[in-house]
């Protein structure tokens, strides 16, 4: 089955969404920010990055902006968990490369009805 | 599928109290001359993970209320907003709330919704009185066109720009996800595609028309496209009865905008004020939790601990298996290494308990802060040693004595600015917070550069308690022990600070509880120290054994000053105070024993016969009567209470090497047990 | 331990002279041989003293004393009954010492008389209620008010301001 890195400084957050997309038979593998999440990416590859925007280190957005300068990750759907008082922070996302947003908070369900739609 | 969110509750709530943690440090030492983009990066981030894991987990209110300073932190880490030091105290006070709120959704208890309400209204004044940008989180859904005209199918015309792809987004994707929505005609457009030569694989020029008969309302279609609306051109028409609309056809260059962009559909969260009861609960400080986090490097210690303890103990056994006397070399060494590493273990497993006793000491920032300002004083709090670790319980129990210790510094020692000033020294006094090990002990100190003891205020009140006499001299270690007698304060008016004096003599009970001492030191005009010092650990204790008849009782050796044989002459008996002996030049009341505790056969009735264990218990010093002194060893501190009851004069038991009971000596409680004539002042000849 | 509603309750059965008393079986932890015990300073008479119980300090008291009867010495048939109680939602182990230990019992509530009145000679405060099973009349005992009376320990300190 797919692989998806989750990205996100909550560890209660990441323990849902891995804990969410683990049960769809998804491989999950977690990151706490974007040094780790990069780190990941680089020596394996996955199917699809899901990462908040705001953590410590390095932001959603950097990430995103790093990871499609990675060859192997310039086509790849990367998605960021955003708030719905951040269309500018959605613009910032899309400039930097993010193929879509999953608005917090959401129910498990939504996750894994994006999910599901961007992996086909 | 539902899956129970539950079992990610507590973690969440772990996360947000120490989030609530940083975004208190952080606001406290926010400068509003000088701001730190990390530090309030640090604040925002706090709030902003606490507001989203709420709303994932439903905790509605939570997440409503955090949404707010959330937007007003974000508004100052992007400069649109000046962070001054009224924005800062507003944030302070709504962290205290969001406290509250957090801890009364963990404990599922009822929200003090006054109190939310006028936080949230002090939150949002400030957000609207701003100059700046309006917030426009709270945004309503944008109403749909009415259709008056029966739609049943929708045109769609969708060209994704040349490096749409490079998003991750994949148009076939989007393409799919509309067939989702009804029955799709697609037809593809491969008219702008370049020559062979020049086709570079990874860009889009492909363009499709689609037909979608279905009749879904608008938005279903825009939200499909939502993540891709500027990165093509999109035109979505709907198809009326028999009516086809003109395709216009598509421009080269200029994008046509003819969807409308969604719009953020979602409104601010309101929280609905539900019919509660409104208790005024006021979340306490750090509530003792049933949960410990551990180094992970400690845990691997121990496991090593174990395995070598397994290795010690298997060695053995091979040895017991076929034993003879030439073995007996090897079987002391096993023995000794199964001791070495059994020490080693509990060592190391004691370590787990231990945790830096800046969980007590973060409280004191704030605190200090906020007590300064009532007061009307200018202090400063220096901390060192915060990360010396101390037990857990230790950590849950000294909490309040520090508080109280603390508030008394800063109440009756620290003077009021001008008064320094007068006096020569700065006008912002200092209160210092010292932890550290020492001799086994750990030390915590306050000490402050405050007005100090009054030695003559206190010598007056004494006596007017009728706790010292006209004549008496003391020493002034003995007067500052004065101020833990109960009742005692000779603070004029009773401020509501450091409340009614009840304080001082409860504080050391319970610092004496946890099997500690705690002494003060002063200097009038210059300030004070309160020295206290406690076990590393409280399971854990260091006795000496003595036997009285034919009882065996361990007395704690952090309360033994020395033990001393007693000769005729060193005895006197002084009147109103009974037995008492000479220790260099103080006389000692003697207390015996065997009548304390009622034990018959005492080898040593007469004084001579038996040793006197002097003893050091709530300021006062007392001699022991003992038969023997039997030997020194640590011993596992078990309690009493478990299963029985507290014992006067007991602090617990344990259990020695050959599996009998000894009963650990409460020091303080034997002395009040003689006081109240148990064996004190009887002074008796023997038969 | 099953006890139907047909079938009664079962009952350790123990001597304290010539009379026999019970005790709820599903209370009853372990039984001992009598070992010497730990004294306690100052503790109501009965109060023999705490043993080692695994680890734990568990107090004994001395049952004859307890019920106000004489005591009489410890030999080797003499047995410690620990039995699990119930204070104020906590559940203590302790002690007590009885003569000899008799036999396992079954009781229906038909079979539990009113506790008769025995007048000055017995405390009746500890008893549930009389059983008879062979002509013998056994008095079925409640553990949890074996403990001894509150006595007034340290009041409970005002916390700290």
């Amino acid at each position: 089955m797919a692989s998806i890195l989750a990205v996100d400084d909550s560890a209660s957050m990441r323990q849902m969404v891995s804990f969410t997309l683990k049960g769809a038979g998804y491989e999950v593998i977690e990151a706490a920010d974007g040094v780790e999440a990069l780190n990941i990416a680089r020596s394996k590859g996955v199917n699809l990055v899901i990462t908040d925007v705001n953590m410590p280190n390095m932001d959603g957005i950097s990430l995103i902006k790093q990871l499609r300068m990675l060859p192997s990750y310039k086509f790849t759907p990367l998605l960021m968990l955003t708030t719905e008082a951040s269309s500018e922070k959605k613009q910032q996302g899309r400039a930097a490369g993010a193929t879509g947003w999953i608005v917090k908070p959401f129910n498990p369900d939504q996750l894994l009805n994006t999910v599901k739609k961007v992996l086909g | 599928m539902s899956i129970d969110m539950a079992q990610f509750h507590q973690v969440f709530f772990e996360e947000s109290f120490e989030g609530l943690d940083v975004m208190e440090s952080g606001l406290l030492s926010m400068d509003p001359g000088e701001v730190d983009d990390e530090a309030i990066n640090a604040i925002f981030r706090a709030a902003h993970s606490i507001k989203g894991g709420s709303g994932t987990f439903g905790f509605n209110d939570v997440a409503g209320f955090t949404h707010v300073m959330e937007t007003l932190l974000d508004e100052m880490r992007d400069g649109r907003r000046p962070v001054t030091h009224e924005a800062v105290e507003v944030l302070l006070r709504s962290v205290d709330v969001l406290r509250e709120m957090l801890t009364a959704t963990r404990d599922s208890d009822a929200m003090n919704e006054a109190r939310i309400q006028a936080q949230q209204a002090e939150l949002e004044a400030l957000l609207a009185a701003a100059a700046g940008d309006v917030v426009e989180s709270a945004q309503l859904d944008t109403a749909v066109e009415p259709e008056t005209v029966k739609i049943n199918g929708w045109h769609i015309v969708f060209r994704p720009h040349l490096h749409m792809m490079r998003t991750g987004n994949d148009p076939l994707r989007i393409i799919r996800e509309l067939a989702g929505l009804g029955e799709l005609q697609v037809e593809g457009d491969v008219s702008l595609l370049p020559r062979f030569s020049e086709f570079d694989p990874e860009e889009c020029h492909l363009s499709w028309d689609l037909h979608l008969k279905s009749a879904v309302e608008r938005s279903a279609i825009e939200d499909i496209f939502d993540w891709v609306e500027d990165d093509c051109d999109l035109a979505i028409m709907p198809i009326h009865d028999a009516v086809t609309t003109e395709v216009p056809p598509p421009p080269v260059a200029a994008p046509v905008a003819l969807a409308e962009p969604a719009k953020e559909r979602r409104q601010l969260q309101r929280r609905v004020p539900e019919d509660r009861r409104t208790q005024d609960r006021r979340a306490g400080g750090s509530t003792a939790s049933s949960s410990i986090r551990v180094d992970i490097a400690k845990i691997d210690g121990l496991i090593n601990r174990v395995g070598e303890l397994v290795i010690t103990q298997s060695m053995l056994s091979m040895l017991g298996e076929e034993f003879h006397l030439g073995q007996l070399d090897r079987l002391r060494d096993g023995l000794a290494q199964l001791d070495r590493h059994t020490r080693e273990l509990q060592e190391s497993v004691m370590q787990i308990r231990m945790l830096p006793i800046s969980f007590t000491f973060s409280r004191f920032p704030r605190l200090v802060h906020d007590l300064s300002a009532k007061l009307g004083k200018k202090i400063e709090l220096k901390m060192t040693g915060e990360s010396t670790e101390v037990d857990k319980t230790v950590i849950e129990k000294i909490g309040d004595p520090l508080v109280h210790l603390v508030r008394n510094s800063l109440d009756h020692g620290i003077e009021m600015p001008e008064q320094r000033a007068a006096a020569g020294k700065p006008e912002t006094g200092t209160v210092q917070l010292n932890a550290y090990h020492k001799g086994g002990n750990i030390v915590i100190e306050i000490k402050d550069d405050g007005q100090g003891l009054d030695r003559e205020r206190i010598l007056n009140k004494a006596m007017e308690r009728g706790l010292v006499s006209e004549g008496d001299s003391l020493s002034d270690r003995q007067i500052h022990d004065l101020i833990f007698q109960p009742g005692f304060s000779t603070a004029d008016q009773v401020s509501d600070v450091s409340g009614r004096g009840v304080g001082m003599d409860v504080v050391r009970r319970n610092i004496n509880e946890l099997g500690g001492s705690v002494e003060i030191e002063s200097e009038a005009g210059q300030g004070s120290a309160i020295i206290i010092r406690l076990p590393l650990t409280l399971a854990i204790l260091d006795g000496q054994t003595i036997s009285v008849g034919r009882e065996t009782y361990i007395i704690p050796l952090v309360s033994i000053i020395e033990s001393i044989q007693v000769r005729q002459e060193m005895i006197r008996l002084v009147a109103g105070r009974g037995e008492t002996f000479r220790l260099r030049d103080d006389y000692l009341p003697i207390i015996r024993l065997h009548e304390v505790f009622g034990i018959e056969n005492p080898q040593a009735s007469d004084l001579a016969d038996g040793l006197l264990v002097v003893v050091e218990g709530e300021g006062k010093r007392f001699g022991i009567l003992v038969d023997d002194l039997v030997g020194q060893q640590q011993v596992v501190i078990k309690s009493l209470e478990a299963n029985y009851k507290k014992v006067d004069g007991v602090s617990g038991a344990t259990i020695l090497g050959d599996g009998s009971v000894a009963l650990i000596l409460d020091i303080p409680g034997i002395i009040r047990l003689a006081a109240q004539g148990a064996g004190l002042g009887d002074y008796r000849k023997t038969a | 331990m099953t006890h139907h509603e047909d079938e009664g309750e079962e009952y350790l059965t123990f001597r304290l002279g010539d009379e026999s008393y019970g005790v709820d079986i599903l209370k009853v932890q372990e039984i001992r041989g009598w070992e010497p015990v730990t004294r306690i300073p100052n503790a109501p008479v009965f109060v023999q003293g705490v043993l080692n119980l695994r680890g734990a300090i568990v107090p004994v008291f001395d049952l004859r004393q307890r019920l106000g009867m004489p005591s009489r010495g410890y030999d080797k048939e003499t047995v410690v009954i620990v039995v699990r109680i119930n204070e104020s939602e906590a559940e203590k182990n302790i002690g007590v010492v009885v003569d000899a230990v008799s036999d396992v019992m079954r009781a229906t509530i038909d079979d539990i008389s009113k506790t008769p009145d025995f007048g000055a000679r017995l405390s009746t405060d500890f008893m549930v209620g009389v059983a008879t099973a062979d002509d013998k009349m056994i008095m079925l005992l409640d553990v949890n008010r074996l403990q001894p009376p509150e006595a007034a320990g340290e009041a409970a300190e005002a916390s700290v301001a």
